[in-house]
């Protein structure tokens, strides 16, 4: 490496893929400028832009909650400062790749509660989906408005050691994260102002926007109604729901504050009922109306589902896209991109070992030090083995899960997740990162470009949930192709 | 607006409110203080007595009112849900429920407030005074911000029937302290000692200067009539009620005057008991008794806003 950059100076990319620098240590082109920009900085400037940055996360709340008694801990994600800096030629992949990836998705959705031809031409075990607990039978029939189901789409992508980026998992019933993309882009635009007006990173400012067209495009009404359904201020994610629906001008409301009567949905106000046309819920299926799903949920509107299924209210996402977010479905979904758009999947699936066939299994038993072993239907780091760390006794504990129940297990080889320098102390390090784009789903496909990049920040870690020491980093994508940033 | 919003921000008017007057009780008993003759002990007892909190303070500090023991129970005290931080507590959880509808400097200024006030424990005990002073500029600074970022739409009128009925309430009990006072003699009626008390009590409702300029020389009666009857200073009741007046029908869309709910119907008969009365009536009832009443009929003014707005039961 050919610079003087004292916090640098011990930083080593070992056998990752690293986003900044290549395996030589030269500054790969899409980091030039802001790489340049480091030069110009002492490691007190840097230290005193994350401070500040930190400072504007406590001092504008924008944190998730652990509730113990009326005050709750409240943390904010930790963030910093390096961005992950995506190159214009790798985003056209992975746009193109989500697009594919959700029209898919979402034409298996109507497929599966509708006529399943999907499972009648044998391409996935109609049990498999029966036996998903995220397959709701009460939609069957259901036609939603325009044909959508998977309006709000957060598809986890990692980068391999390869250089190539993998379909890690899908999450098409309420993905959450979006409020930080859009946050950490404000926060970084204050902290590197004058990078920002030269680097051409594609602006996200009108994601909210976009998402409320693509809400009202749901119903025909004029000027409609609509409002996002939170469960309440103790959700974690409730920075978020408040935050989208003032961004969006829409009304943040709770379970208690809407009314079915007659078949339509109407929220409780100071003047009277006011009809509901369209509801962004970020309450989960299961939730969302007692008289259907859970008896014993208070989150959620009784009627709602009846109102919805005669058409007079539109839900986002609609109730029964869990089942696309079941990790044993998630291995059929380049089967899926086959069957119905005749075309071969632009971003691929990490390879998958589904526990209920036999030879999958017995390669997973064998073979478990080396795997990553999940659990179908649970998320954020929870239910996971990650077997070159693992002890005997935690091996062991997973081999007799997956052999009394295997339909719930799949496996699949560690992928070393690439790695973006960090400030850890008075360093920059590598740390692991992935990454959540989202897609949103309406009249068109459109991808917000960027996303989430969570960050693993435990020295070696590739958790990058934010349960398990996560935090995360503003994602740029240039706008411009690589030969005009060498040039410039 | 949803009806749940309408009454989160009318409690965040509401709360913010009250922690600012609770740091005004604690501060001008403070300076009280400090003036009194050496041979009187310190009056903190009359303090907790005019907040209604008396019987769960005499069960949780052995009735031992001490200065200590005071500044805790009103200002950090956990247990006690009118505590200055339990009320910032419960305002900033209520702005969190609301946030798309306040201004973020709103909910800026509150969350800071917040955390000076929550981190403060111990680093300030050295100067009371000043960190009283310090929330009561806080909660200034949010009205100030309230009132010039927020739409003046429907929202902002139940924000402002919540601070100032609050603070109707509030300068009722300020008033009522003088009740709770203890004067060594019966004498001491009328004499510096006597003033002083009631110096400190217009002081604590930033009325002291305004006072002076309006009637010059100190006169109980007068002082009465200024914090009561006023219909030009913010910390009167009359004028409270008057701007809170003013919100409820513009919400209403009704004309000031007439009445189109039972909100309105309570609020008018208040007014026009303040329309028409005047510091005799009030001597001749009795002042602790005159305030006490009034008390009742604003809790009941709190109950007819509740029926008319928020009650999800249709």
């Amino acid at each position: 490496m050919s610079h003087n950059i004292k916090f640098l100076a011990n930083y080593k990319t070992e056998s990752f893929f690293d986003e900044m620098f290549t395996s030589e240590g030269d500054v790969r082109p899409a980091y030039k400028l802001f790489f340049e920009n480091l030069e110009r900085l002492n490691l007190d400037d840097l230290k005193a832009k994350q401070y500040t940055a930190d400072k504007a996360y406590v001092s504008m709340g924008i944190t998730f909650n652990v509730y113990h008694e009326g005050e709750g801990v409240e943390r904010t994600l930790p963030f910093d400062l390096v961005p992950r800096i995506i190159p214009f030629e790798e985003w056209d992949v992975i746009n193109r790749g989500l697009t594919q990836r959700v029209i898919a998705l979402n034409t298996f959705l109507d497929d599966i509660y509708n006529k399943k031809l999907i499972l009648k031409d044998n391409i996935i075990p109609e049990e498999i989906i029966r036996s998903s607990p995220g397959y709701l039978p009460a939609c069957e029939g259901i036609q939603p408005p325009k044909g959508r189901w998977t309006h709000i789409s957060g598809i986890d992508l990692i980068k391999h050691s390869d250089g190539d980026y993998y379909v890690l998992e899908d999450n098409c019933r309420v993905p959450s994260g979006v409020s930080y993309v859009l946050e950490n882009r404000e926060i970084m635009k204050r902290a590197f102002p004058n990078i920002f007006e030269r680097a051409h990173v594609l602006p996200i400012y009108d994601y909210p926007l976009q998402l409320l067209e693509m809400l009202e495009s749901l119903t025909t009404m004029q000027e409609p109604n609509v409002v996002v359904l939170t469960p309440g201020i103790y959700n974690s994610a409730y920075f978020e729901h408040s935050f989208l629906a003032q961004q969006m001008g829409a009304e943040l409301v709770e379970g208690r504050d809407l009314v079915v009567e007659d078949g339509f949905c109407f929220m409780r106000t100071t003047k009277g009922l006011q009809r509901v046309d369209v509801i962004y819920r970020r309450v989960d299926d299961l939730f969302i109306d007692p008289l259907v799903f859970r008896p014993d949920s208070v989150l959620g509107v009784p009627g709602l589902f009846d109102a919805y299924r005669r058409g007079n209210v539109a839900i986002a996402n609609a109730p029964g896209t869990g089942v696309a977010d079941d990790k044993v479905v998630y291995a059929y979904v380049p089967d899926m991109i086959k069957y119905y758009l005749e075309e071969d999947p632009i971003l691929p699936n990490v390879p998958t070992y589904l526990c209920w066939r036999d030879n999958d299994r017995d390669y997973v038993l064998e073979n478990i030090h080396k795997m990553v072993v999940k659990t179908d239907n649970q998320s954020g780091g929870y239910g996971m083995l990650m077997g070159p760390s693992s002890t005997t006794e935690e091996r062991r504990v997973f081999i007799d899960k997956i052999k009394s129940s295997p339909r719930n297990y799949i496996a699949q080889p560690m992928m070393s997740l690439s790695r973006v320098p960090t400030l850890i102390q008075d360093d920059l390090e590598g740390r692991h990162v992935d990454l959540r784009p989202f897609v949103l789903f309406g009249n068109g496909v459109s991808v917000i470009p960027g996303g989430l990049s969570r960050v693993a920040l435990k020295k070696g870690s590739m958790v990058v949930n934010s349960s398990q020491g996560g935090g995360s980093k503003d994602t740029w994508v240039l706008g411009v192709p690589e030969e005009d940033l060498l040039n410039a | 607006m949803l009806s749940r919003v309408a009454q989160t921000i009318y409690w965040l008017g509401r709360y913010i409110e009250r922690a600012e007057n609770y740091a005004r009780f604690m501060d001008v008993n403070l300076s009280l203080i400090m003036d009194l003759p050496k041979t009187m002990s310190e009056q903190w007892q009359p303090l907790v007595g005019i907040t209604g909190d008396d019987a769960l303070f005499r069960s949780k500090y052995d009735e031992e009112y001490t200065r200590d023991n005071v500044v805790q129970f009103m200002t950090f005290d956990k247990d006690n849900s009118n505590s200055i931080l339990s009320c910032l507590i419960q305002a900033r959880e209520n702005a969190r429920t609301i946030r798309e509808i306040i201004s973020s400097e709103m909910w800026q200024q509150l969350n800071e407030l917040y955390l000076s006030v929550k981190d403060a424990n111990l680093a300030t005990n050295g100067n009371l005074s000043d960190f009283y002073r310090h929330i009561k500029t806080g909660s200034h600074l949010f009205n100030g911000i309230m009132d010039s970022t927020l739409i003046h739409n429907e929202a902002y009128h139940f924000a402002n029937i919540g601070r100032l009925s609050e603070r109707a309430d509030k300068t009722d009990r300020i008033l009522d302290m003088k009740y709770f006072y203890l004067l060594p003699r019966v004498e001491d009626v009328g004499t510096t000692l006597d003033y002083m008390q009631w110096s400190a009590l217009l002081k604590s409702a930033s009325a002291y200067e305004v006072y002076r300029k309006k009637y010059g020389r100190m006169d109980y009666r007068d002082i009465i009539e200024f914090l009561i009857f006023d219909r030009e200073f913010p910390r009167a009741i009359h004028f409270c009620l008057l701007e809170a007046d003013r919100s409820l029908h513009t919400i209403g869309n009704t004309q000031l005057g007439t009445f189109n709910n039972p909100a309105e119907k309570e609020m008018g008969k208040i007014i026009s008991q303040l329309n028409f009365n005047d510091v005799n009536d009030i001597i001749q009832y009795g002042l602790h008794e005159y305030l006490d009443d009034l008390q009742v009929k604003l809790n009941h003014l709190g109950d007819e806003i509740f029926n008319t707005f928020f009650s999800l039961a249709h």
